[in-house]
C-alpha cells in the first residue's frame, strides 16, 4: 500500500521531561507518507525533543504509534566510527539487518549518490564537515527508511555545503521518502518542506501546509530575519 | 667502571652473544605474559564493554571494586592462585602448580582488572559521543559497546600494552606459583630477583635493561605498524 494520506507514525498526548523541566507538553502529531515536515522554532523551543520523541529515542509519556515504518536519523553532528567512509555505511547496513551479500553494492551506491565515491576508502573522520554530513545522509539513505529524521542537518555547515545537503534532501523527497527535519532556518523550511510545525515552549503552536504557514506567519519570518540581522550587526 | 656502565655492557654482551639461557628466559617471559594478556583481553574487553552499558543494580559498586583491583598486589594474586592450585587446594587435582600454566593463570588474573577497567572507561566515553546515534541505527547496548571497542581500537592496543607491561614486569605472582625453577619456570623478573639475592647486581641490572628493551621493541613494532601509522597520518581523529 502506498496511500499518501496514511499516517506512518504519530504521537498522542506525548510529554517529555528532563528532571523537573517539561520539554514537551502533551503533543499530538501525525506524520503521513510522502510528507516533508519541518519542525521550526527558536533554540530551546522543543523541536529537537519532538524529533527524538517521534523517532523513539526518548522515554515519552503518552502514545507513540508506528505503522511498521522503518526509520533512520541524521544528527546535527553525525558520529562517524574510525573506519573508512565505505565501512561506516556497511556497518549501518549490517545493523539494519541487510544481508551480507548486498551490503557492499548498496554502500557504494549510497556513496555515489552523496558524491563521495572517490572517498570511499578514506577514513570517515578525515572528511570535511559537509562531506561527513553527506556521508551521514548516504548512510541513512542506504538502509532505505520509510521515514528519515533530520536534526538541524545544515546548522554547522558553510553555504556551499548547505546547498549540497539541501539538494540531496530535495532528491530524497522527490523520490517519495518521508522526511521530518528540525531547523531554525525558516528559509530552508520554505524551500524544502511541504508542511511546517511551529514548536514553542514544548507545545505545537501551528501545524500547516508550508505555503499557508508562510502566508499566515510572514511576520514570524520577518522577526527572525530582523533578529538575525541585529545579531550580525553586533559582531565586531 | 661504574655499576651502571658495567650492567650496560653486560646487557649488550648478553644480547649480542644470544646467550641460550637468556634466550630461553626471555621467550618464556614473552609466552607467559603474552598468553596471560590474550586471556585477559578476551574476558577483560568483553567485561569492560558490558560494564559500560549494563544498568543492573550494583553496577557502581562493581565499577568501584574493579577500579580497586587495579592496585591488586601481584604477591596476593600469587598467594591466592597458590592456595587454589596447591595439592590440598580446590584445583590441586589439575597438578599445574610450579608450571608455566600456573604462571599464566596468575598473570591473567593480574591483568584482567587493568584491561576491564580501562576499556570500560574508553567505551563509556565513546558512548557519550555516539551511543545515541548507533542506537538510532538499531544497535543494541552490547553491540554499541563492542563497536566502540573497534572505534577505539588504537586506544585498546595501548590498554593491552599497559597490561602486558604489568604482566611482564611483575615478580611476586610468578615467583610464588612458578617457583623460579631453572629451565622450566624461570622468567626475566624472577632471574633478576635471584641474581640480586646472590649479590650479582650488574647482571641483575643488565637483565632489567634486557626486559626494558624487549618491551620497547614490542611497543616500537606496534607504533610502526601500518594501522598505527595511518592513524597518526589521519590526525588520530
Amino acid at each position: 500500500m502506498n496511500d499518501a494520506a496514511a499516517p506512518l507514525l504519530g504521537l498522542a498526548g506525548a510529554s517529555v521531561r528532563y528532571g523537573s523541566v517539561v520539554a514537551l507538553k502533551g503533543v499530538d502529531v501525525e506524520i503521513r507518507r510522502g510528507e516533508f515536515v519541518a519542525l521550526v522554532g527558536s533554540n530551546g523551543a522543543g523541536k529537537t525533543t519532538l524529533l527524538h520523541a517521534l523517532h523513539g529515542l526518548l522515554p515519552t509519556e503518552g502514545d507513540r504509534r508506528v505503522a511498521g515504518a522503518t526509520q533512520a536519523m541524521v544528527f546535527q553532528r553525525p558520529f562517524m566510527l574510525r573506519l573508512s567512509a565505505l565501512n561506516n555505511v556497511r556497518i549501518a547496513l549490517w545493523l539494519a539487518g541487510v544481508p551480507r551479500g548486498e551490503r557492499a553494492a548498496r554502500a557504494r551506491a549510497a556513496l555515489r549518490l552523496a558524491g563521495l565515491a572517490d572517498r570511499a576508502e578514506r577514513p570517515a573522520r578525515t572528511l570535511s564537515g559537509g562531506q561527513q554530513q553527506r556521508l551521514a545522509l548516504a548512510r541513512a539513505w542506504a538502509v532505505r527508511p520509510d521515514v528519515l529524521f533530520l536534526d538541524e542537518p545544515t546548522s554547522n555547515l558553510d553555504p556551499a555545503a548547505k546547498t549540497e545537503i539541501e539538494a540531496m534532501l530535495a532528491a530524497f523527497a522527490a523520490d517519495g521518502m518521508t522526511l521530518v527535519m528540525s531547523t531554525h532556518n525558516l528559509g530552508q523550511a520554505k524551500r524544502l518542506a511541504t508542511r511546517v510545525i511551529l514548536v514553542d515552549a514544548g507545545e505545537i503552536r501551528a501545524d500547516l501546509p508550508s505555503a499557508r504557514f508562510f502566508a499566515e506567519h510572514a511576520d514570524l519570518a520577518l522577526r527572525r530575519r530582523a533578529a538575525a540581522l541585529a545579531e550580525s550587526e553586533e559582531l565586531p | 667502571m661504574s655499576a651502571f656502565a658495567e650492567s650496560l655492557s653486560t646487557a649488550v654482551a648478553l644480547v649480542r652473544d644470544a646467550d641460550p639461557q637468556l634466550t630461553r628466559i626471555v621467550v618464556l617471559s614473552l609466552v607467559v605474559s603474552g598468553t596471560a594478556c590474550l586471556i585477559g583481553a578476551v574476558f577483560g574487553l568483553a567485561g569492560g564493554a558490558w560494564l559500560a552499558v549494563t544498568r543492573m543494580p550494583g553496577r557502581r559498586v562493581l565499577i568501584a571494586a574493579l577500579n580497586t583491583l587495579l592496585g591488586l598486589p601481584s604477591v596476593v594474586v600469587g598467594l591466592v592462585v597458590y592456595l587454589l592450585l596447591s595439592r590440598s587446594g580446590p584445583l590441586g587435582s589439575w597438578g599445574i602448580l610450579f608450571t608455566p600454566k600456573a604462571m599464566i593463570i596468575a598473570q591473567s588474573i593480574l591483568v584482567l582488572p587493568v584491561i576491564a577497567a580501562l576499556s570500560r572507561q574508553l567505551v563509556a566515553d565513546s558512548l557519550r559521543e555516539g551511543g545515541d546515534q548507533l542506537g538510532s541505527m538499531g544497535a543494541g547496548p552490547l553491540t554499541r559497546a563492542l563497536l566502540m571497542l573497534v572505534h577505539e581500537r588504537w586506544s585498546v592496543v595501548t590498554v593491552l600494552l599497559t597490561a602486558f607491561g604489568r604482566a611482564v614486569s611483575e615478580v611476586g605472582a610468578v615467583m610464588i606459583v612458578g617457583g623460579n625453577i631453572d629451565g622450566l619456570t624461570r622468567v626475566i623478573t624472577t632471574t633478576i630477583a635471584l641474581e640480586t639475592s646472590k649479590g650479582d647486581l650488574p647482571l641483575a641490572l643488565a637483565l632489567g635493561l634486557v626486559l626494558l628493551a624487549v618491551v620497547g621493541v614490542i611497543n616500537a613494532a606496534v607504533a610502526l605498524s601500518p594501522g598505527a601509522r595511518r592513524q597518526v597520518a589521519s590526525g588520530a581523529r
